[in-house]
């Protein structure tokens, strides 16, 4: 504590502070030693778990199995990225997958501009606390919950066939646009919320100046709005890209027979690991693509 | 695609040369129970510089977004020389409004914030160019172009929401709060160039401030808001030196206000009166003269660089201020010290829209 009394205590001796002050101390003399202290255990996390299994995964893509036995044998070959390329059904399921993703991003960000400008500028405070509970809610249940509950919907006697049939009409049932539906109902919180969050914190009088310089409510969206809005997208269609690319849950709950790089990847696991890992570098890999493709725009910078 | 409720240019509305620039018809404005603005008549002429003056909760700001078309009025009509505009969307007005905050766009340019209501109106490249070099280097801004509103100081910025309102060439140039958010000295700096702006555009400005001494400085004319009405309007000589009633007196600059008995005890008038602390003389002795004249000790000295202002308690405990300013020989009075007090009648002034109040 800060010692106010004369002089007489002004300097205490070395030895009677405690020994906090003195890790303060000797903390605040070594910059570089609160660095380390902030970063080694996330980096040890980082480095230790994600990339060395990300790299041992890299690594089995260029072994092989024993046919039979099933066996991974260790080795060096380009066999497995070889099949993958010269197998049309592996290019279709990741030209496929890599549409799905791309997709459902579109679709949130569809969904959650519109959303988000009632939420943050026309909703009362009820409603939107409401409707920010209603986002959120679905990411409380579990992963599993909601899949089932999109097949219990889209099923053949689900609730959106009985809905719609008085109208002569049927649901997608299922199939790719119900894996596409799914995924969208499921990765739309993660961009909802940025997106939102982005819109509450533009000034409201930037809507006042535009409108006072003559611009209407497209130009506004399209010239002020959307631009302030890129970094939040962006974060929010790495989301919902990413997880995208690797499910295979709903494509196995409401997909039919669609295949998708996820599923393949999860048949293979057992069967062909060293395949399954070839596979799974195709989704990093779109990933990467996607990243240098958004850093061109020159919009990560502003992240 | 291309907007399309923006006209690419707006017509003039088919106005008499005559009518004032702006007419407020029984305008009155209601948020839910809360009365922001009650029953306000008011004629803006042309070319003129208005100020809305008056404490935060007035109606002030209220009345301003009114004019510019982002609050509707719960009554009444607005006009634009002489063209009811009542109903109009902000962007179908010849209006044109500076931000309290100068909301900048943060992610243009200066050049692209100013430029951004041309491009609107469509006009071509090269004449929207020549426009905004030409406004930035009005307000002496060419130099920073190509700047981001984040990397310009207050007042650079101030001057690129007055720049890229006045590049439209409204009919009505609407200011709220300009240089509340600038330091004193730039402040006054900004003072005399935005009236040089004025005189040279020959727009008509409305100014919304709570600050006197910007009102009184800037105006040709000035309307005192209280409570979502307006006391007084009138040129900042009328206001100050001829309050209508006991509100504008208090709030443009200090006052010493005495009411009806103590005015009949002291001056023989039975009238709220009121007189300026810069009229009052003291004296240590009892002047010569026939001037009428008011014992009291001095109870405060207030230095303030340029002026002395010393409280004096009168008789019967009531206090009033005399401001003397610095070099004036009267003016060296301690406290404790009895004094006299003297002014010229003519400096005494009854407030007329106040109620006399009953013994």
């Amino acid at each position: 504590m800060l010692d106010t009394r004369p002089t007489d205590t002004a300097h205490p001796p070395e030895a009677t502070r405690p020994a906090g002050n003195r890790l303060a101390t000797l903390l605040h003399a070594h910059p570089r030693l609160r660095l380390y202290g902030l970063l080694s255990l996330p980096l040890a996390w980082m480095v230790g778990v994600y990339l060395v299994s990300l790299a041992l995964l890299l690594v089995t893509a260029f072994w092989t199995t024993d046919p039979f036995t099933s066996k991974v044998i260790p080795g060096f070959t380009l066999r497995n990225f070889e099949n993958i390329l010269t197998t049309p059904a592996y290019l279709r399921t990741a030209a496929r997958t890599v549409g799905v993703a791309l997709l459902v991003t579109l679709l949130c960000a569809a969904l959650a501009l519109p959303l988000g400008v009632f939420m943050a500028k026309v909703a009362s405070p009820r409603w939107r606390n409401f409707l920010a509970m209603a986002i959120t809610l679905p990411l409380w249940a579990g992963y599993l919950v909601k899949v089932f509950a999109m097949r219990i919907s889209l099923g053949d006697s689900g609730p959106v066939n009985w809905l719609l049939a008085p109208y002569g009409l049927s649901g997608p049932g299922y199939g790719l646009p119900a894996v596409v539906l799914t995924l969208t109902y499921l990765w739309f919180p993660f961009m909802a919320l940025p997106v939102y969050t982005a819109l509450r914190q533009i000034p409201p009088n930037l809507f006042d100046a535009a409108a006072d310089l003559g611009a209407g409510t497209w130009r506004t969206l399209r010239t002020v709005v959307l631009p302030l809005l890129m970094p939040a997208m962006i974060a929010g269609s790495l989301f919902t890209f990413s997880l995208s690319l690797g499910d295979f849950i709903a494509a196995q709950f409401v997909g039919a027979k669609v295949q998708m790089l996820g599923t393949l990847i999860n048949q293979n696991v057992n069967l062909n690991p060293p395949l399954a890992a070839a596979l799974s570098v195709v989704p990093i890999l779109a990933v990467g693509l996607y990243l240098f493709a958004i850093r061109r725009t020159g919009a990560l910078k502003e992240l | 695609m291309r907007s399309t409720t923006a006209p690419a240019t707006i017509t003039p509305p088919a106005a008499e040369a005559s009518a004032p620039a702006i007419s407020l018809r029984g305008v009155a404005k209601h948020f839910g129970e809360t009365v922001a603005v009650r029953n306000l008549d008011l004629d803006i002429a042309r070319g003129e510089l208005f100020s809305m003056l008056g404490p935060s909760g007035s109606g002030k700001t209220t009345v301003l977004r009114m004019i510019a078309g982002f609050e509707q009025p719960t009554a009444g009509r607005i006009l634009l020389d002489g063209a009811e505009v009542t109903r109009k969307a902000p962007f179908d007005r010849e209006v044109n409004t500076v931000f309290q905050d100068y909301a900048l766009f943060p992610h243009m340019s200066v050049a692209d914030n100013v430029g951004y209501g041309l491009a609107v109106r469509k006009v071509a490249r090269d004449e929207l160019r020549r426009q905004v070099t030409e406004a930035l280097a009005r307000v002496h801004l060419d130099h920073l172009a190509d700047r981001l509103p984040s990397q310009l100081s207050g007042g650079q910025r101030q001057r690129v929401a007055l720049a890229r309102a006045l590049v439209l060439r409204p009919r009505v140039l609407l200011l709220d709060e300009p240089l509340g958010a600038l330091d004193r000295k730039l402040r006054e700096q900004m003072q005399i160039e935005l009236k040089a702006i004025q005189r040279e555009v020959g727009i008509t400005f409305v100014l919304v401030t709570h600050d006197q001494d910007e009102a009184l400085t800037l105006s040709d004319r000035v309307a005192v808001f209280h409570e979502g009405g307006i006391e007084q309007v009138g040129t900042p000589t009328e206001v100050y030196e001829r309050p209508a009633t006991t509100f504008v007196a208090g709030f443009l600059g200090a006052a010493n206000i005495i009411e009806p008995e103590l005015a009949d005890e002291l001056f023989g008038r039975r009238e709220l009166l009121s007189i300026r602390p810069e009229r009052l003389r003291l004296s240590a002795a009892a002047p010569t003269d026939s001037a009428p004249t008011v014992t009291g000790v001095v109870t405060e000295v207030v230095y303030s660089g340029p002026a002395t202002t010393y409280v004096v308690e009168l008789r019967g405990g009531t206090t009033v201020m005399a401001t003397r300013p610095a070099g004036d020989d009267s003016a060296s009075h301690r406290r404790g010290d009895a004094v006299h007090l003297t002014w010229s009648p003519s400096d005494l002034y009854a407030i007329p829209g106040s109620p006399t109040r009953t013994t």
